[in-house]
């Protein structure tokens, strides 16, 4: 166990990939094949579910730091992170043995979850007692389930290929779905010899690089390379057909069941060795789209009722094809993946499951015009897919493109701050940003990105010293700074009180030219609103 | 100066823990949430001493302890720029930050050093000054007026330092405590420990070919930082704020192992295994070019919490700090057994509420107060690198 911490510590601590990459070779090389494999689960996002109640956990630390409980939430609030303060807060306890990570995990944290109230109690202080700080804050973020150190499942990926020698997609395409750490899983999945041949196991997705708005898509190259489809605002999925069953995956690689039965059951059409990817809508069958406001209605639900059923139909818009036939056809022309997708879904003709459209263009300028009615169609822009590029394993640069409308805009008025978690801990990082209605700021959003270092220590500097009333956590202040913000939709909320919900706002950039009465009305946002 | 102040020996009493001290306090009913809000001045000591925007006043001697702000009489807690301002007529500071006081405050200041224990009267204000343990020269001041004791911590510690003299517990009525890391997130590990944790950082780096920069305020830090260095490993170099600050220490008469100003140093060099002391302002900054491949750390308090290490963007955090954390915050308190307790600096409202409900009168004097980034400014603004 200490010697992950020491890897937590390590990858914490740097913010250069080939030293995260190297600190993880080193631990997979000493570490035995069950401690690798929860290595693995834990720094891929894998979580022990929830083992003790927090609220638990906050009072017996206040109790063992001898501290009343509002002193460890005023503590908490310093920190920005849960597992952190009670590294802190309590008193440091001594390392009697290092049990390892395999030990840790079955025999003192799992069982956590089947204790009662007191037992737990007593475990949780014999875990403190034996942790110092560093080692605790690792156990603490695993009993949390907050595990989280700056490495993508990607770079996990690379540094078990580096460490078992065999090339990174294999590795990542093993690691796909449900990896169940165990000795076996992990020399399975750095043994050379072994085939794939799971039904269920997906294929990594390719992903996309954003096209800068001021520089449009010239920097491509030539338009009569690629092909142009529109991108489409729902869930990302992979449908499997092998072995006569279907599996649907999220990008997430979440295996997504019975939740959208629309397209399983349309999927068991497709023969046995199929594989593609596509994205899931809400759309009258073989008809337009419908706003992803309607498809929220479903995200979340794990069995869909039969009026919703009704009322929210969806579609899977198919862009790809990975496996055709049960043979891998990622290393295709696109052109070619996409002549075979077409064939395919034309054969088996569902309602539920078609080949998204391709947009006719063939020049840069055609597409802009094309991409100017994105947001009738529910789209968020054009796609742009290279003809001649094989299907990638992950964000690969230059095959796939995604080009953007640009974003909705409103110059809105700071009225609450929050300090913010992690790397932002005890600054005022977590805005609330307000409109004007009838002479009153309405709050409408809150925007946590956007702004550089050196901003986020002066509009710190700014709440600490305008603060008109606190609110647990939250600062009110003196409405005085205009930030333009940037979101992505609009959609009526009763749950808001300016009525409306934004997605994705961000912070553009502060308009210092702006006094508090410059900003943007309610109204002017409310214009923006989609009518439907 | 015997029998103006009792020795302070004799106010050691031995270690009470909080939790022992609530068990035998019953807990006051107060009204917390509005209590310790931030300008409401409290009149209750004047005039031994008051808040005012220009800092804390003593009407009676018609003097300000670290005034904010140009006044005319000024006792100093220590030399380090927000707390010795520039611009005041007449000074009042330990004997031993003579040196780094002169080097900077304006030349045509008139200054006056005490000794520790030793006190003078200023218009019938008893005023004396005691170790803080902060820095070389730092001082605690004493001021007593009609039986009733004030004390003013400044910045202090209470963890041994090799470059001053301990914090000594001086009894009083009034406490004005600084309280820059009163939460209990905060418990410094043990200086050896530390300075352990350096050698050992600069004994790899050396091994791999990398330079060892370590930054610290100009003074103060940079020179406890020194003293704990294992020389055996090679030349230390300093920062020019950092060798102004050693050479008023050394002036001083304080040991400290030898090093070699940077600035001072002719042509190409080769930087490996070396080990550089300097201010945080240089990290970044194309001073540090020279150096080549580097390994970068901060000794500081606020490192003890990782959002302020990784901000940081350095390769190490140390926690060092010359300021009370929370246990030796109560300790001092307990210690020097006030009626009443001022926090200033930091979280002062929560230091404030804590000592409340544990049976101890106390106030914030400030609540927006100092915070990580603010001494590294006032020491940049001091000395600009060079």
């Amino acid at each position: 166990m200490i010697r992950f911490a020491e890897l937590y510590n390590d990858l914490d601590s740097t913010t250069k990939t080939n030293e995260k990459i190297a600190a993880m070779v080193r631990y997979f090389a000493a570490a035995d094949l069950s401690d690798a494999a929860w290595a693995t689960s834990f720094l891929s996002g894998n979580k022990l579910r929830r083992l003790v109640p927090t609220s638990l956990l906050r009072g017996w630390a206040a109790e063992q730091a001898r501290i009343p409980p509002w002193l460890f939430e005023e503590s908490y609030q310093a920190v920005g992170d849960l597992a952190e303060t009670f590294s802190l807060v309590v008193p440091p306890g001594k390392t009697t043995t290092d049990e390892s990570l395999t030990h840790w995990v079955e025999h003192r944290l799992k069982p956590l979850r089947w204790m009662s109230d007191e037992e737990q109690h007593t475990a949780v202080l014999r875990i403190w007692n034996e942790t110092p700080a560093r080692l605790r804050l690792v156990v603490m973020k695993l009993i949390t389930g907050a595990f989280r150190v700056g490495v993508s499942k990607r770079l996990v990926t690379r540094a078990i290929a580096m460490h078992a020698g065999i090339p990174a997609d294999v590795i990542s395409h093993r690691l796909m779905g449900d990896f169940v750490p165990s000795a076996e899983s992990f020399a399975s999945l750095i043994d050379p010899e072994i085939q794939d041949t799971v039904p269920s196991k997906p294929y990594p997705f390719c992903l996309a690089h954003p096209i800068d708005n001021e520089k449009g898509p010239e920097v491509l190259g030539d338009a009569s390379e690629y092909l142009a489809e529109w991108k489409w605002d729902g869930i990302r999925g992979q449908v499997i057909r092998r072995s006569g069953q279907t599996f649907l995956w999220s990008r997430g690689e979440e295996l997504m069941e019975n939740r959208w039965p629309e397209i399983e059951s349309a999927a068991e059409s497709l023969p046995d060795g199929t594989v593609i990817d596509g994205e899931i809508l809400a759309a009258i069958p073989g008809g337009a789209v419908l706003p992803f406001a309607q498809l929220q209605r479903r995200i979340g639900r794990k069995k869909v009722g039969k009026k919703l059923l009704a009322e929210v139909p969806v579609v899977f818009h198919a862009f790809d094809v990975m496996e055709h036939r049960g043979e891998d056809v990622r290393s295709l022309r696109f052109v070619d993946r996409r002549a075979r997708l077409d064939e395919l879904l034309r054969s088996i003709d569902h309602p539920h499951l078609s080949a998204t459209q391709l947009i006719d263009g063939e020049s840069w300028n055609a597409w802009a015009d094309i991409r100017t009615t994105s947001r009738q169609r529910y789209a968020e822009g054009l796609m742009l897919k290279r003809k001649d590029a094989p299907y990638d394993v992950g964000r690969v640069r230059g095959t796939w493109w995604k080009w953007k409308v640009a974003p909705y805009t409103i110059d809105a008025v700071l009225i609450y701050a929050q300090k913010g978690h992690g790397r932002r801990s005890g600054l005022f990082t977590d805005y609330t940003f307000a409109l004007w209605d009838d002479g009153q700021l309405v709050p409408f959003a809150k925007a946590y990105s956007g702004l550089d270092d050196q901003e986020i220590r002066k509009v710190d500097q700014f709440v600490r010293q305008n603060t008109n009333d606190s609110f647990g956590p939250v600062r009110s202040v003196t409405p005085t700074l205009v930030m333009e913000l940037a979101f992505e939709g609009l959609q009526r909320s009763g749950r808001h009180k300016s009525g409306v919900a934004t997605r994705f706002p961000r912070i553009v950039r502060w308009r210092h030219d702006k006094r508090p009465q410059d900003a943007n009305t309610l109204a002017d946002l409310l214009e923006l609103l989609p009518e439907d | 100066m015997d029998g103006l102040v009792s020795s302070p020996t004799s106010l050691f009493r031995p270690f009470v823990s909080p939790i022992d001290l609530q068990l035998h306090v019953s807990r006051p009913a107060f009204n917390h949430d509005r209590s310790f809000e931030a300008g409401r001045v409290d009149v209750s000591f004047a005039p031994l001493l008051r808040p005012t925007s220009s800092g804390l006043y003593c009407d009676a001697g018609d003097f300000y302890v670290d005034p904010t702000r140009p006044v005319d009489r000024a006792v100093v807690t220590h030399a380090h720029s927000d707390h010795a301002r520039w611009g005041c007529r007449r000074y009042l500071a330990a004997a031993a930050s003579e040196h780094l006081l002169r080097m900077r405050i304006n030349d045509d200041a008139e200054f006056q050093f005490l000794h520790y224990g030793e006190s003078i009267s200023i218009g019938g204000v008893r005023v004396s000054l005691h170790p803080a343990g902060h820095m070389l020269g730092s001082a605690q001041v004493r001021l007593e007026h009609r039986g009733k004791i004030a004390v003013v911590t400044g910045d202090y510690k209470l963890q041994r330092d090799p470059t001053c003299q301990a914090w000594e517990p001086v009894r009083c009525h009034l406490l004005v405590t600084e309280t820059t890391f009163g939460l209990p997130i905060y418990r410094w590990p043990s200086p050896e420990s530390v300075r352990d944790e350096i050698n050992a950082w600069w004994r790899r780096c050396r091994e791999e070919g990398k330079c060892c920069v370590l930054y610290g305020y100009a003074v103060g830090k940079s020179q406890s930082l020194l003293a704990g260095l294992d020389t055996s490993l090679g030349e230390i170099y300093t920062h020019g704020a950092v060798e102004k600050g050693t050479q008023a220490y050394r002036d001083t008469g304080v040991d400290l192992p030898e090093t070699r100003y940077v600035g001072s140093m002719q042509g190409k060099r080769d930087w490996s295994g070396a080990m550089v002391i300097a201010v945080p302002s240089a990290h970044g900054s194309t001073w540090m070019r020279r150096f080549g491949r580097v390994s970068t750390a901060m000794a500081s308090g606020w490192m003890a919490v990782r959002g302020s290490r990784r901000r940081r963007a350095m390769d190490r955090g140390f926690v060092v700090s010359d300021h009370v954390d929370w246990q030796s915050l109560l300790v001092a308190v307990d210690q020097s057994d006030p009626e009443t307790v001022w926090a200033t600096h930091g979280y002062t409202a929560a230091v404030a509420r804590y000592l409340n409900e544990n049976g101890r009168k106390a106030d914030a004097l400030d609540s927006g107060g100092r915070r990580e980034g603010d001494e590294d400014a006032a020491a940049d603004a001091a000395e600009p690198a060079s």
